[in-house]
This record gives structure tokens, sequence and C-alpha cells, in this order.
């Protein structure tokens, strides 16, 4: 009898496992299927884009979509200016955040729980959009290189997954010893802290580089001139508004092989915009998830 | 308030000392550790010029701001144009949308990631839990714009394979994008999409740390994979549940802008327009400050009300809140 009943049990749970493997081997596909069309798709020839032949894999293989990216001014100077923002903006914002979150991870800081505060209420709130643009504005850093680093020199979350950080591994010891041995300060955040906190200096690196290459909306409400521009607003222009100036059309006389060549662009574009993150993605997929469950600690 | 934060971060040497040493105890403490308020000049400054001016800026929803006088110096006009909202025809179709779209994704896009997590934790296969974990975290990290590309090319009637999977099954090409009831759809799924992965990465933590004991104590008792999700697993990762939905509440009137606005097109305008891309297209590119101003203030303080309430309920009938 007692048999009997362990048989049934566990065919209801193989029955409900293999529910479990099928659910999440549709949700698998679902999620890989567009990514692989894609790639496929930008790697095919433009007749095959088209008139819809891929499928899977790569249709009569061709570079001429990556050849037409590489042959467009506009497309190359946003994905350097990219670069300049994401890297520059990273050392503004991590400098910047160590720099909050350092003083604020320490009990003995007088003013702490205001500054907290302090921080918590632009979280809950804003002035908005538009006081946000007239205070940039009256800055005088509209349409420079400034208006994309500035406004976005530090990220509160970011600071308080940081300060969880600092308190819950640098020993509290520590830092009354080194104060002991007269060592000041800086001295200390300089010398021990910052090589103690390499993992969170790698998480808040790549959450901001990522938050950076992919942002467009300060751009859109900031930059006037198009030799600012980042690649995503560029990106815009292109994938969204529909918009290729003709000069990058060189090398295609036909209208049809334009249309073709220009949907071709499309997909190879995809591809080139998201392959600096592609490319750290095993690293950013593990820090992320770090960050989250640092920040989830006090969240 | 600064006061009575320091008095209270000394609590426990007042007990031992009276008033006026503590406070040359601070002082001097603050001496010594100079170099750390010097630190947070620079990012209090910050805070102070992009977070509080704009603030203090916000108060020109209550003027008629003009850019020669200034956040304080343009005339006040008290709540006209708060009124001229309310009475604006555009009123009810930016809050209905708002609503439609927020509610919609909330419906969805808060219980998709819990189900996969709880799926995943049923996997005792490593290597086929890991896998699907990257695939799905992976579209987390692409762009809006790029998102928005994808979306309207794989929706496009010429070229995306959604048409071909149209054609395929009899039907007629469907320009999915120009469609507006579809809007709130597309847009939703395709959120579901993108942060699935992603939003699972804490459900998972949260079951990860429930007592192995309960497992053990149901294995004892007979109870099925099933029983063990709903009694175990759903109430282990209560806590964080809760603590999500109250975010999400919060931020009920707040839907994305960044995405909406690029998959805005003439044609579906009707069911996507939301506060956030009125108040971009009014104030930004119709130099219309005051009014826009005056519509961003009142979808503010909508979400901060919805959040305070939420957060009230939410300590009321269980332990766990935000604050």
């Amino acid at each position: 009898m007692n048999k009997s009943i362990a048989i049934r049990e566990s065919f209801g749970d193989k029955f409900f496992l293999f529910l479990v493997y099928a659910f999440l081997i549709v949700v698998l596909i679902i999620v890989l299927y567009p990514l692989i069309y894609i790639v496929s798709s930008s790697f095919s020839s433009p007749r095959a884009v088209i008139s819809g032949k891929v499928w899977l894999f790569p249709v009569e293989p061709s570079l001429a979509g990556y050849r037409a990216i590489f042959n467009n001014p506009q497309i190359l100077t946003g994905y350097a200016n990219s670069l300049f923002y994401t890297f520059f903006g990273v050392l503004i914002n991590v400098t910047m955040t160590v720099m909050l979150a350092y003083p604020l991870s320490k009990s003995t800081f007088y003013g702490r729980g205001f500054i907290m505060l302090l921080l918590v209420i632009t979280m809950m709130f804003s002035g908005g959009l538009i006081p946000y643009y007239l205070t940039v504005k009256s800055l005088g850093i509209l349409d420079t290189r400034w208006a994309m680093l500035l406004p976005g020199a530090l990220a509160v979350w970011q600071v308080i997954i940081a300060r969880t950080f600092f308190q819950s591994t640098i020993p509290k010891e520590l830092g009354e010893a080194a104060e002991l041995d007269g060592c000041t300060d800086l001295g200390f955040l300089w010398r021990i802290v910052l090589p103690l906190s390499k993992p969170i200096l790698a998480v808040l690196v790549l959450m901001y580089a990522v938050g950076h290459w992919n942002a467009y909306f300060d751009a859109l409400i900031f930059l006037k001139s198009q030799e600012l521009y980042p690649l995503q607003i560029i990106l815009r222009n292109i994938l969204i508004l529909n918009s290729i100036d003709a000069s990058m059309m060189v090398d295609a006389n036909q209208m049809a092989a334009m249309q073709g060549l220009r949907d071709l662009l499309k997909f190879s574009l995809i591809v080139v915009a998201t392959l600096p993150v592609l490319a750290l993605y095993p690293f950013v997929q593990k820090y992320f998830v770090q960050g989250i469950m640092i920040g989830s600690l006090k969240g | 308030m600064q006061s009575t934060g320091a008095l209270e971060a000394k609590k426990p040497k007042l007990a031992r000392s009276n008033k006026p040493l503590l406070m040359k105890g601070t002082s001097k403490k603050m001496k010594r550790h100079w170099q750390l308020y010097l630190l947070i000049l620079l990012p209090l400054a910050y805070l102070i010029i992009f977070k509080y001016i704009p603030m203090y800026g916000a108060q020109i929803a209550f003027r008629d701001f003009s850019p020669v006088k200034g956040f304080t110096g343009s005339e006040w006009v008290g709540l006209k144009n708060f009124s001229d909202f309310f009475n604006s025809p555009n009123f009810w179709v930016l809050i209905k949308n708002t609503l439609i779209i927020s509610l919609y994704s909330l419906a969805i896009g808060f219980p998709a990631p819990i189900i996969l997590a709880l799926a995943l934790n049923e996997i005792r296969s490593m290597r086929f839990k890991k896998a699907v974990q990257m695939v799905t975290f992976a579209p987390y990290f692409i762009s809006t714009v790029v998102m928005v590309s994808m979306i309207i090319l794989f929706l496009s009637p010429r070229l995306g394979f959604v048409d071909l999977i149209v054609k395929l099954l009899g039907m007629e090409s469907i320009n999915f994008m120009g469609i507006p009831s579809y809007f709130s759809s597309i847009f939703v799924l395709s959120n579901v999409w993108q942060g699935i992965g992603y939003g699972a990465v804490i459900y998972l933590a949260a079951l990860a740390g429930v007592n192995s004991e309960l497992y053990e104590a149901a294995k004892v008792d007979g109870a099925s994979r099933f029983q063990k999700v709903i009694n175990i697993d759903i109430p282990g990762i209560m806590p964080a549940a809760i603590i999500l939905l109250i975010l999400n509440v919060g931020q009920i009137m707040n839907v994305g802008f960044e995405k909406i606005f690029l998959m805005q097109n003439p044609l579906n305008t009707s069911t996507s327009e939301v506060i956030s891309t009125y108040v971009y297209k009014i104030g930004l590119l119709g130099a219309n400050f005051s009014f826009s101003a005056a519509v961003d203030l009142f979808n503010s303080v909508i979400n901060l009300i919805l959040l305070l309430t939420v957060n009230y309920f939410a300590r009321r009938v269980s332990d766990n809140s935000l604050w």
C-alpha cells in the first residue's frame, strides 16, 4: 500500500516537473528566437532579408549591412561619442558615488541621517522634467558635452548599494586601528577601503556604463548639434524615424537595392550597437546580480 | 531636524555624559574627520543643483513662467495651470491611457518574474537552470531605442517574422503599430520579454534563502512538488514580493516616457499619449513651461500619495513595508 502511494505521488510530481520543463523551454525559445533572428538577418543578403527568407540561419551570407555601417560617418561619430560619454561618465559617476557613500557608511559621521533623508526624498519625489531642463539650461551647458556628464553624475540607488557594501564588509576595527596609527580618513579610503572594495567598484562601473551606453533621453532634450549625438540618438533617427542621409547609399544605385540595404542595415546596426554590452555579458550579468543582492539587503 | 538627528545618533553616550560635553565631543569628532566632510561637498552640491533646485523650481506650476524672470520672479497665478489641465479635453484621455497601460503592466509584469523564479527553482539540473537564467536576463541590457526598433521591425507588415506567421495562418498582413487598441499589449508584452529575467533574480535569491528543513518536513508529510510550491515557496518570497509591489504601485502614474515616446506614431496616439509624453511635447517642444510643469507636478503628487497609502496598508496587514 505504501508503495502504491509512492508511485502515484511520484507520477504527479513527474508530470508537474514535465510541465515546468516545458514551460521553461517555451520561455527560452521566446526570449532567444528574436535575438537569433536579428543576428542571422544581419549577416544575410539584402535580398534575403526583404523577401522574408531568413528564419533561423543567415541566408546568402554577406557582410553588406556591416559594410554600410562602416561607410557611414554619422554612425561612426555616434559610436565615438557614446564611448566618450560612457568612459568619462562612469569615471565621474564612480568617483562621486564613493565620495558620498563612504562617509555615509561611517557610524561616526555626524549628519548622516540628514543626508540619507536628502537622498531618499529624491527617490520619491522630483521637480519634474521642465524645472530640470530649465536648471540645466540656466547653467549654460545645453548642447555641450557637459550636459551628457553632469546632470546624471550620481545615482542615488548606486550610492545606497555602495554604502551598504562598505558598511557590511569593512570592519569597524580596521578603521579604528588605522586611526590610531595616524592614518587620515582619505588615506584609509584610498589605501585600505578601495582595494578591499573591488567587487562593488565593478558593480558600480558596469551598472553606470550600461546606463550611459543605452541612454538617449538626456541627449534628446539637451543636445541639438549632430556632432555631439550619442549612438542611441543616431539609432533612433535611422531605425525609428527612418531617416538615413543619402550619402551613405553611395554604392547602391537602384531603388530596390537601396531599400534592401536600408532594411538590412537596421539589423546590422542593432547588433553593432548592442555589441559592447554583449561582449561583456558574462561579467555584466554576474555583477548586476551582485548589485541587486546588495541593494535588496537594505531595500 | 539636523539637531534631533544628531541627538539620536549620540543617544548611547548621552546616558553617561551631560549635554555640553556631548556637543564638544561632536565638534571635536567633526574636526578630526574633516576630510570626510570635504568628500561629500561635491556630491552634496550635485544633489542641490540637479535635484533640489528643480524641486524648488517646480513652483513654476503655480506661476506664469517667463525665462527672463526666472523661477521666483515670474507672476503668481495660483492654481490656474492646474484648472486649465483639469478642464482640457485631454485630461481624461491622458489619465485613461496612463492608467490602462500601467495597470496592465502591473497585472502581467508583476507576476511574470515570480512564475519564472518558481519554475526555475524546481529545476535540479544546474546547467539548464543557469542557461535559462543567462538567456532570460540578456534582453534587459538591450537599450530602449534598440528594443523599440526590434518591435517595429518584427511587427512591420513588410519585413517582420510576425508577419510571416500571420500570413502562414492565412490572414492578411496587419499593421500592428498602427492599430491603437494593440498599443498597450505590445508595450506590456515586450516589457515582460525584456524584464522577466532581471525581475526573477531577486525572487530566486529569496527562494535560495528558504529554510531547507521546511522541504524535508514537507517530504516526510508526503507533500507533492506542487504543494511545496504553494505552501513553502510562495510564502518564502512574499516579503520580497510585497516590497516590490509597493514600489510598483508608487510608480503607477509613471509609465516610462522613454519607451512609449519611441513607440508612438501618428496612427496610435489616441491610446499611446500618456502624461509623461504629453509633458514633453507641450513643455519642451511647445515651450509651454508652466502648464506642463503643473501636469508633471500633479502626476508626481499622485504617485507620492499612492506610495504612502500602499505602504501604510502593507504595514498594517503584514510586517513588510518600506518604512
